[in-house]
Parts: C-alpha cells; structure tokens; sequence
C-alpha cells in the first residue's frame, strides 16, 4: 500500500486529486458485484426458489394435472400423516438406506484406513482407487437393468455362478421376495458409491500433514494411538460430510429400485420408496397437489434427521475435546 | 514376516474388491456376445457367436446412439454454462463488497441443503406453463445456477487469487469483465476443471427429470432409453440383445474412464486436499 503511493505521487505532482478519484472508483468498482451474480440469480429464482413454493402451493390443493387447482387447505398433508403406503415407503427407504449406508460408509472408511496404515504402506492407491470408483460413472438405469439381469432367478448369471461352485442347490429369487429384494437394491447401492465415499475420505486423510504423522511416531505413538488421536478427530468435519450427504442422498432413492423393479416397488411394495411413491402419485396417477405433499413431508424427514445426525456427531466430538 | 503375511492377505482382498467392481461388467460383455439359449443355459466367460445376431436385434429396436449423443449435448452444454456462470457467480462474491451479498450467500447456502426432489413437481409444472416439454433447455439452462459449485469456486478463488492482482490490474485501466477473463479464469482453471467433472458425470446419469420432461423417444437421454428398456417384453426376453445394449450403454464411460481416470480421481481428490 505504502509502495503504491510513492508510485503514484512521482508520477503525479498534484496527489490530492488521485486519492479522491480511487475513493470513488472503488465504490463504483463495487457495483460490478452485482452484475456478476445477475445471471445466476436470474437462473436461481426462476428454476429453483420458485419451483419449492410453487410446490407448497400445490400441496394445498387437488391440482391433476390437468384444468384449475382448487385450494384444499391441509387435508393433503393429514392424508400423508395417515398414509399406510406412505409409512411403509418410509419404512423400505430407512431399510435400503440403512443396509447401504453401513456396508458403503463401512467399507470406504475401512480402505481408508488400510491406505493410511503407517505400517503397511499399501501401494497401487491410484490403481485401486480408480477400480473402486468405476462403478460410480455408470448410469444407475444401465447398472438397474444389468443386475437386473444378472439377478434374474431363472435366467441371471448370478444364480447360476453360485450353482457352478455349489455355494447353493437351488436358484433363489433375489427380487422376487421383499427381504432379499431390499438387500439386493443396497448392496447394488453400496457396490455403486464406496468408491465416492473412499475417494472423498481418502483425500481428507491426505489434507492431514505429514509433520503430525512424523511427530507422533518419532514421540513413540502406535498406529492405533495415531489414527484414534490424529486421524479419526482430524477426518471428522469430512466424515460429518461423508454421511449428511450420503443421507440426503439415501433418503431420496429412486431409479435404482425403481428400474430394478416394475417401477411400482415389487416384491409386495418391499422396494416402494418414498420418492418412488411421490413419483407414481405424481405422474402415474395425475395426484400433483397430493404429491407435492408428500414432498414436504419427505423434505421436513430429511431436515429432521440431518439435523439430528449433525447434531450428535458434532455434538460428541466437542465433548471429547471437553475431556 | 508377521506383517508381510498380514500385507499379502490385505493386497489379497483389494484385488478381490477390484474383482467384485469389474465382475459384472465382464459378465456383461460375455454375454453380449452369446445367444439367450446359451445365456440360459449356463454361466461361462468364453464369449459366444452371436454379437452380430444380437446387434441386429438391437439396432431394430431403437438407436442407441442416437441416445448417446442426446445424453453428451445436453451434458457438454450444462458442464460448460455450469463451469462458466459459477466462475463468474463465485468471481462475484469473492471480489467485490456490495450491500445485500452476504444476505444472498447466506440464502443460497440453505437451499442448497434443500433436497432437489422438493421442487420437482413445481418444476414440471413451470415447464409445462413455458411450453417447454420435450426440449433440452430445462435440462440444461437451469445448471447456470449451481449453488454448491459457486460455493466451492468462491473458497477456492479466495484461497487462490490475492487481491493485490486485482488491485493492481485496476490500477492499469483492466476493465472489470476483461480481469474476469484474463485473471480470475486462467487461476481458477484447476478449480473449475474439478468441480466439471463431476457436474458432467452427474447430468449423464441424470434419470429422473429427462424421464419427466422428455416424450418423444427420439430424443431420450441415454438413461431414460435404458430405463425404457425394462417396460419392452421382447427384447427382455432376449436376453443376449439386452446385454449388448446394456454394454453399449456402459462402453463409452469406461473407454473414458480408461483414458481420463487419473485426471478423474485427482480431481475428485483435489477437493478434498485443498486446504
């Protein structure tokens, strides 16, 4: 700053003049801000804020689809509150979301581990990582409809691999019963989004500096102590990341057991989830202000349990640094 | 030696994980190649006679290029207008003081944690009344407004650019637009090229709004012709023409992958690692 004053007053004699104009420059410099984020704005009222109230506003109404939406008042949403099929969709989400999550939070956070170790110096990170995360990239209709196949009982490869190697005597009917459906669906789910998930808290480990690793072991520290005191309280705002979004996201499952199915959540609705019923009472029965309801009803789920998963994860870490 | 065998055993099961991630895929080629007899029939990794037969039987279906190259416009031009409007959204906020910017951040950070499902009926129901079903532009003018992105260029460029640039290619008579183009985007490049990546993978495997905007065939994205597969019976009853365009479906993305992936993965990474 001091540098650029000098600068200025050898080239120009008469300084008071300049400093005025700057002033000035600076706050007509500032309007600027505003024709930057204009697009953006623009795009964001009309395709994104308006949409969300335009959606409350149909949730309180009989809108089809078709003609005039008249106003209802709440009686979508205390039909939600009693919806049997609504519950029960809840009901599938949670089990599908539930399964996949562990085995797909579970297995990253393990490889993320095994990559870290100080001790074994896993090599191949690149190579590993890139097969982990392959399954990522392929479209959920493309990977719905392949194990779809590959699941099928009487035609599908899978069966008939586990009778090749004699695991079992007869094919079983993966997406014909409810319990084995709802494995399918999130084994498939957790096949898919492991490697995201390893990925994500790999580079988080890697955002760790070494010099923390290599005081530790100089001061002695075991491999144990260093992930439990380092890298674990060190991994946690990513970890925190890692499994709101993968909330978000479960909780909002759609084309995969929808695709996977009829579309309408066979076996017996075990595969009925919440936005697949939003979707079918929304476009397949014409039911738009009830479905928009039922889109409230999933969003306040969403924030409620968001909420309640940042909250106690948050709230155990400020308790250990109490200790 | 005690840790060597641990490290066998560890190495081990990474390979049989990478097995498991690509398995399905293998099955998949295998048995584009063979005859819903033999498919029936048994599980082998020998590929069979019948790629031709089964082609045939695709091609006579649906184009599926056609579908392919509908899914790679509408993905270049949201990559683009994304990468583009969030550079310059992001330039926006990390840039200049202006009253009401912190409001408006604020205000973009909550909906951002709002689930994209919540508008989406209000959504439809906007394109209906534009009389803009079955076009691409919904599927991709939206995407100049992509909260997260902006977010994360905005903490990137204050992490990257110093002001004293600004400042001083002020002081050289740079118009404001002009140190947009000429500053901020070459410095930004890494992070833009990051957050590209994934915005491209996410709308070619975008399912749900396509299934909704678009109706005439001709113009479905890849994923809603795949999807629409599973409604016709004949060619789920031939199970070597499914295959194939299943395989036809996934090629192309692993050709990429191939190629691009140690750009993919650093970049996935770069995120993260960006202190």
């Amino acid at each position: 700053m001091l540098n650029l004053d000098i600068s200025t007053t050898e080239k120009n004699i008469d300084v008071m003049p300049i400093k005025i104009k700057r002033k000035k420059s600076i706050k007509d410099v500032n309007r600027w801000g505003y024709l930057f984020i204009l697009p953006f704005l623009i795009i964001f009222v009309i395709f994104s804020i308006y949409p969300i109230f335009r959606t409350l506003y149909l949730s309180f109404t009989n809108f089809n689809g078709f003609g005039q939406a008249r106003f209802i008042g709440i009686s979508n949403y205390t039909r939600v509150i009693g919806d049997k099929l609504f519950w029960s969709a809840f009901g599938n989400t949670v089990k599908i979301w539930g399964i996949n999550i562990v085995l797909q939070l579970g297995l990253a956070f393990l490889l993320t581990i095994l990559f870290s170790d100080i001790k074994y110096k896993i090599k191949g990170l690149g190579i590993f990582r890139a097969l982990f995360y392959l399954p990522n990239l392929i479209s959920v209709a493309s990977v719905a409809f392949l194990f779809k196949n590959l699941m099928d009982w009487q035609f599908g490869s899978f069966n008939q691999i586990l009778v090749n190697f004699g695991v079992i005597n007869n094919k079983i009917d993966w997406l014909g019963q409810p319990g084995t459906a709802v494995i399918v669906v999130a084994v498939v789910g957790a096949w898919m989004w492991f490697g995201n998930s390893f990925i994500v808290l790999m580079a988080g480990v890697q955002g760790i500096s070494k010099d923390y690793f290599e005081a530790a072991t100089i001061d002695g520290a075991g491999r144990w102590t260093i992930f439990g005191k380092i890298t674990l309280p060190l991994l946690k705002p990513i970890l925190i990341y890692v499994a709101i979004t993968s909330l978000i996201g479960g909780l909002q499952i759609f084309d995969l057991p929808f695709l996977i199915t009829d579309g309408l959540g066979a076996p017996s609705g075990a595969l009925n989830t919440m936005v697949m019923y939003l979707y079918n009472t929304a476009f397949k029965y014409n039911n738009v202000g009830y479905s928009a309801a039922i889109a409230y009803a999933l969003f306040f789920i969403i924030a409620i349990c968001s909420a309640f998963t940042f909250k106690s994860m948050y709230g155990s870490s400020k308790k250990k640094e109490a200790k | 030696m005690g840790t060597k065998v641990k490290k066998g055993i560890v190495y081990l099961a990474l390979i049989l994980l990478s097995v498991l991630c690509l398995g399905p895929f293998l099955v998949m080629l295998v048995n584009a190649t063979r005859n819903s007899q033999a498919i029936i029939s048994g599980f082998t990794l020998i590929p069979g006679s019948s790629l031709s037969a089964n082609w045939a039987l695709m091609a006579g279906y649906f184009n599926i290029f056609r579908g392919l190259g509908n899914s790679l416009f509408i993905a270049i031009f949201s990559t683009v207008l994304t990468g583009y409007f969030s550079a310059l959204t992001a330039y926006g906020f990390a840039i200049y003081e202006f009253k009401g910017k912190n409001f408006i951040f604020t205000i973009i950070l909550v909906l951002m944690m709002v689930p994209a499902q919540l508008g989406l009926l209000g959504f439809y129901d906007l394109i209906n009344n534009m009389n803009l079903m079955d076009s691409y532009l919904p599927l991709i003018i939206p995407s100049i407004a992509s909260p997260f992105i902006v977010f994360f260029l905005r903490q990137y460029l204050t992490s990257v650019l110093p002001m004293s640039i600004i400042e001083a290619a002020r002081m050289d008579g740079a118009s404001e637009i002009k140190m947009f183009h000429k500053i901020a985007i070459p410095i930004m490049m890494p992070g833009i090229a990051t957050m590209s990546i994934g915005v491209f993978i996410g709308s070619w495997n975008n399912y749900l709004i396509p299934l909704v905007l678009l109706i005439s065939p001709d113009k479905f994205t890849l994923p809603v012709m795949v999807g629409s597969l599973s409604a016709s019976k004949d060619l789920t009853t031939n199970l070597g023409g499914t295959y194939l365009t299943v395989a036809i479906s996934v090629l192309p993305v692993m050709l990429a992958f191939m190629f691009f992936s140690k750009y993919i993965i650093s970049s996935i990474s770069a995120g993260g690692v960006k202190e």
